[in-house]
């Protein structure tokens, strides 16, 4: 594992809202981070691709246009299909509430929705970095 | 993981384990060493390709559609993307993919994105570590594409073959490159968004500045590094080679059209043939592996340096130097004398501890 | 005249000395007693905000020349004489999700409670210019608006609707033209004159490249394609706005109340001087430029915005642009209070926060109003919240009486303060626009995009700090595990995209594939030889063409466009 922890960043679909995303971008790099962004408009091949090349430690997806259903299922398979499962998926955008735990079965380790605090996110990746640390 | 069967999976293409292996040889720890031993007998195959230019210019477009056209001609290639750290926080945002996006999927190019991190040396050791691994799994091209200002690109300039400077128009009334000191590593120019209204004055400013500064700079073109351990005479010599053949060409292109693209390649190759071609690319290989060499052991040697004399000792000759009653000559001399003795001392203790080693010859 | 500035000169120093009274004496003992709740006190945009104003403040404003008359120059106070009393601002919610009949339901179901004019959010592939067949579309379709691929959808979506009556917007911008062209065909269909026509559309590209990332094409050819819309309309919808120039998205994005006025202004000023550099007159296309506002929490300093975008409207109109036509110089203006003030949190409070927001686009003067429903912040609203929402500004306009005077606030030392200010700070990045080479050169460059990320960055580091305080978020929250209560469950058809593309294939089977074929050459050659494209568009949809082939035309010929990187 890498020294610093390196997140991969990941808006895919049309939706091109990306303030939210950017907004986490700088929080995490504020932080000591290593973001991969990849900019708007991406797929889930695209994006699963991008953490095997950049062997990150945590992707962090947005979607505000409603098709989280769609994304983090697709994502969540491809993620394990491709040796990927230990990858820290998040999910942040507008996602409503009764749908969270279905996410969490596609593999998604937490929702962080609108009005979330950028500093939780970072201390989320931060304890979960520290128990992989620990556990070896 | 193994890290012998790490480098077998990269050996035999397999991207995670790729993935992992530049990781390592990123964080530069003790697998490091390691792993990159295990893939050194592997390298010494691909084009190792410099892009390099002031923000703004248009370098992971210009990345993209070079890719893109390498593709078309069979390429295979790996693209290490380098963007600064945050010298506050030690965090990055690593952008470059954005304009990458076109080439992500293609099993026959592998993309990873990298922070400056510490300091200059250790981004320039790290780039050449990250190199050689993709070097070692079998692409036909390394493209290095650096952030662009500074000493950085000279440094990463010394470990690729050929080196391509874009400029655009109207950054500025003088051409920013002159000032940053990255002209002189140009293999190939290129005026990137040539369909904006200054680019001709750009175009002309360059030429007249190869031409003015021919005999030095301009046409030496590449310089390997000068290196003590490959003698005087071979460091002349490769800046000689230079001089002969190779006429820096400037290219016009429009990355976002992929205007110009083809020909770009076209100097690429023509500039790695003529590497090739009477030996040249050995005698750079020989000035380079000689450079590296003298950086590892000058850096070995002076931490056994410092280590066997401890830091007092320095503390004390830096203040007698201070005073005056030492030149820096002497007491370098001094420090040195002083260090073999106590080497000797431990190798005595240490003979003495497991009674194995033969005695030091000094 | 000397007498008189003696008078006036002692008068400010008698004002002075007041106030230095007041604020030695019971303002000191005051904060001994109670100190200030917090160090500074400022706007939501950040501009600092005093203990209280006074006529000093308001010294160097005229009442003619900065204030005046409602419905004059420079149009202040509103840009009707009688506001209000006269007719109230269209209650105008924006509606769309799955196919096309579904929205019409919607729509019917608005106006049956109330609603007075109708808008349309589009899915991504349609404000994309893709087809709901498109490989990257499936997911989208339906989902955050409703679908629209051929003019087939479009009579289905305004079936039973009087476009005459009832004016929609349509909020769509990178593939306006084709919805336009849409909206006339449908219009025809129900045997309406082009004169007849009421409507919007949304069509402002220039933030698309800052806020809201829904372009297709480079800027310039793009800001071409609206002033094609803009020469097209006057001539065959005069009734119909093609361009809203919103710095709702703006807003959204994270940028000030300052700088969401400056870059909607410049836009504003970007399509009518490219309009004149085409040879229109100004007074052909200014009347027809309509605006769109976002309405934040910041209950005064919106209002304030308000009044200080008509009044450099009509400057900018009449003194930079020499428009002579008074109904070119009125900023008419659409509200939608704030998305991003909304919070998933505790979402019953959002009632609260749009009412108060709601009341802020009435006081400044807004001629239409979407208010959010409370249940915005996460998916479309259900029937229960969009309801409310509407109810809301019912009660503003039937029962607050904020609705029964024109610009109330108009001499408040504050409210006219805070005008001021706003204003110069507006100026100013106006002023800055110009200095890089105006509003296109400023959007490649990325120069507008840094400034929206900076400030909303801050924005969002000001709420994490506990600076702002937002109520069930970083104060007095909740655990909140429960389900949503059933009534305000939403969800969009699954089933829409599968109908959604079988009505495509079934139209692409039934129409005249040859005329779709000439239609689209014909527009190549417009848009290849620079000349109005719209006519060529209208045929195209006439011919049932799909927004998808008609984009894919300007792709061919503009390119897509990539913008600059900036976080």
């Amino acid at each position: 594992m890498s020294d610093r922890i390196r997140v991969v960043i990941a808006k895919p679909g049309m939706d091109g809202h990306d303030r939210g995303a950017k907004i986490i971008a700088r929080a995490l790099r504020d932080a000591g981070m290593e973001v991969i962004y990849t900019g708007i408009f991406q797929t889930s091949e695209s994006i699963v691709e991008t953490v095997l090349q950049e062997d990150a430690d945590v992707l962090g997806v947005s979607i505000l246009s409603g098709t989280y259903e769609h994304y983090a299922k697709e994502i969540g398979g491809m993620l394990r299909e491709n040796g990927l499962g230990d990858v820290l998926f998040l999910l942040g955008g507008t996602v409503s509430r009764q749908d969270v735990n279905r996410l969490k079965g596609y593999g998604v380790a937490e929702v962080f929705g609108a009005g979330a605090h950028t500093q939780d996110i970072v201390g989320y990746i931060r304890e979960w970095a520290a128990a992989r640390e620990k556990a070896g | 993981m193994e890290v012998a069967s790490l480098a077998q999976r990269v050996l035999e293409g397999e991207r995670r384990a790729l993935a992992r292996a530049i990781s390592l040889v990123e964080d530069g720890r003790a697998r490091d060493a390691e792993i990159l031993a295990a893939l050194y007998p592997h390298t010494g195959n691909a084009h190792r390709v410099g892009v390099t230019g002031p923000p703004g210019c248009g370098k992971s477009t210009l990345v993209n559609a070079l890719a893109r056209t390498m593709r078309q001609r069979g390429l295979k290639l790996g693209i290490v993307a380098v963007d600064p750290t945050s010298p506050f926080t030690g965090g990055a945002i690593l952008g470059d993919r954005i304009r990458m996006g076109d080439l992500v999927g293609d099993p026959g190019i592998f993309i990873r994105s990298m922070a400056t991190r510490g300091s200059l040396g250790g981004l320039a050791r790290a780039t050449s570590g990250v190199i050689e691994v993709l070097d070692a799994a079998g692409f036909d091209v390394v493209i290095v594409e650096t952030v662009g200002a500074g000493q950085s690109e000279v440094g990463i300039a010394q470990t690729v073959h050929t080196t391509i400077v874009i400029e655009v128009p109207g950054l500025g009334d003088d051409i920013q490159a002159i000032k940053a000191g990255i002209l002189e590593v140009a293999d190939v120019l290129v005026v990137n968004k040539a369909d904006q209204p200054q680019a001709e004055n750009t175009f002309r400013a360059l030429r007249a500045m190869l031409d003015v500064g021919a005999p030095h700079s301009g046409a030496a073109g590449h310089h390997a590094p000068r290196a003590m351990l490959a003698g005087e005479d071979d460091g002349k010599g490769v800046e000689k080679l230079s001089d002969k053949g190779w006429k820096i060409p400037i290219l016009k292109t429009i990355a976002s059209e992929g205007q110009g693209v083809e020909a770009l390649l076209d100097a690429v190759q023509a500039h790695r043939a003529y590497l090739v071609e009477g030996g040249r690319l050995a005698a750079l290989a020989r000035a380079r592996v000689a450079s590296e060499l003298e950086t590892l052991l000058r850096e070995a040697l002076l931490a056994e340096l410092a280590d066997s004399l401890g830091p007092q000792e320095i503390e004390r000759t830096i203040d007698e130097v201070l005073a005056r009653r030492l030149d820096p000559h002497s007491a370098v001399d001094g420090l040195v004398r002083l260090a073999r003795r106590s080497r000797r001392g431990k190798g005595r203790r240490s003979r003495a501890g497991v009674q194995a080693q033969p005695a030091e010859t000094d | 005249m000397a007498d008189a500035t003696r008078a006036q000169t002692s008068a400010e120093t008698a004002a002075k000395d007041s106030r230095q009274r007041w604020q030695d004496g019971p303002l000191a003992e005051s904060l001994s007693r109670f100190p200030h709740r917090k160090e500074a006190f400022r706007t939501i945009s950040g501009i600092p905000i005093g203990d209280l104003y006074t006529p000093d403040d308001i010294a160097d404003i005229e009442f003619e020349r900065d204030i005046g008359y409602p419905g004059d120059y420079p149009f202040t106070r509103g840009v009707h004489a009688s506001m209000y009393r006269g007719r109230l601002w269209t209650i105008r919610q924006v509606a769309g999700f799955g196919t096309a009949e579904d929205t019409n339901r919607r729509y019917k179901y608005l106006l049956a409670h109330g609603e007075t004019g109708l808008s349309t959010d589009f899915d991504l592939p349609t404000l994309l210019g893709r087809d709901s067949d498109h490989p990257f579309a499936r997911a989208e379709v339906g989902k955050i608006g409703v679908a629209i691929d051929t003019l087939r959808d479009a009579e289905l979506l305004w079936e039973g609707i009087s476009l005459d009556q009832v004016s929609t917007s349509m909020t769509i911008t990178a593939p306006a033209s084709v919805l336009i062209a849409m909206y006339e065909a449908v219009a025809h269909q129900h045997g309406l004159g082009g004169e007849q026509v009421m409507g919007t559309a949304q069509n402002d590209i220039l933030k698309e490249y800052t806020a809201q990332n829904e372009y297709i094409f480079p800027p310039e050819p793009a800001v071409q394609l609206v002033v094609d819309t803009m020469e097209y309309c006057a001539r065959t919808m005069p009734r119909f706005n093609p361009v809203s120039v919103s710095g709702y998205h703006i807003r959204e994005a994270g940028a000030t109340a300052a700088q969401e006025l400056a870059f909607t202004l410049a836009a504003g000023f970007t399509y009518a001087h490219k309009a004149v550099e085409r040879g229109l007159d100004i007074d052909f296309v200014a009347p027809r430029l309509s605006f769109f506002f976002d309405l934040h929490i910041d209950f005064f300093e919106e209002i304030a915005k308000l009044r200080a975008a008509r009044r450099m409207w009509a400057h900018l109109m009449r003194e930079k642009l020499g428009a002579r036509d008074p109904h070119s110089w009125t900023l008419r203006t659409h509200c939608q209070t704030a998305g991003v003030s909304l919070t998933a949190q505790q979402i019953e409070n959002n009632i609260v926060r749009t009412a108060v927001e709601a009341m802020a686009g009435v006081l400044g003067g807004t001629q239409s109003m979407h208010t959010n429903s409370m249940d915005e912040a996460y998916q479309i609203p259900s029937e229960k919240a969009i309801k409310i929402a509407v109810r809301t500004q019912q009660i503003l306009a039937a029962e607050s009486g904020i609705a029964d005077v024109v610009d109330p606030l108009a001499g408040s030392y504050y409210v006219e303060t805070l005008t001021k200010r706003v204003e110069e700070e507006a100026w100013d990045i106006l002023k800055q626009i110009e200095d890089v080479g105006g509003m296109i050169r400023a959007v490649e460059t990325g120069f507008i995009q840094q400034q929206i990320a900076d400030s909303s960055y801050t924005f969002q580091r000001q709420v994490e700090s506990g600076e702002r305080t937002i109520v069930g978020v970083n104060e007095y929250m909740e655990d909140e595990a429960g389900e949503l209560s059933p009534d305000l469950f939403f969800q969009v058809d699954p089933e829409a995209a599968e109908r959604q593309i079988a009505r495509l294939n079934q139209v692409r089977a039934e129409r005249d594939n040859r005329a779709v074929t000439r239609a689209l050459s014909g527009l190549r050659q417009a848009a290849l030889g620079k000349t109005n494209t719209m006519p060529h568009i209208a045929e195209a949809v006439r011919a049932y063409a799909s927004i998808g082939e008609i984009c894919d035309v300007f792709r061919e010929v503009f390119g897509e466009y990539r913008p600059p990187i900036v976080y």
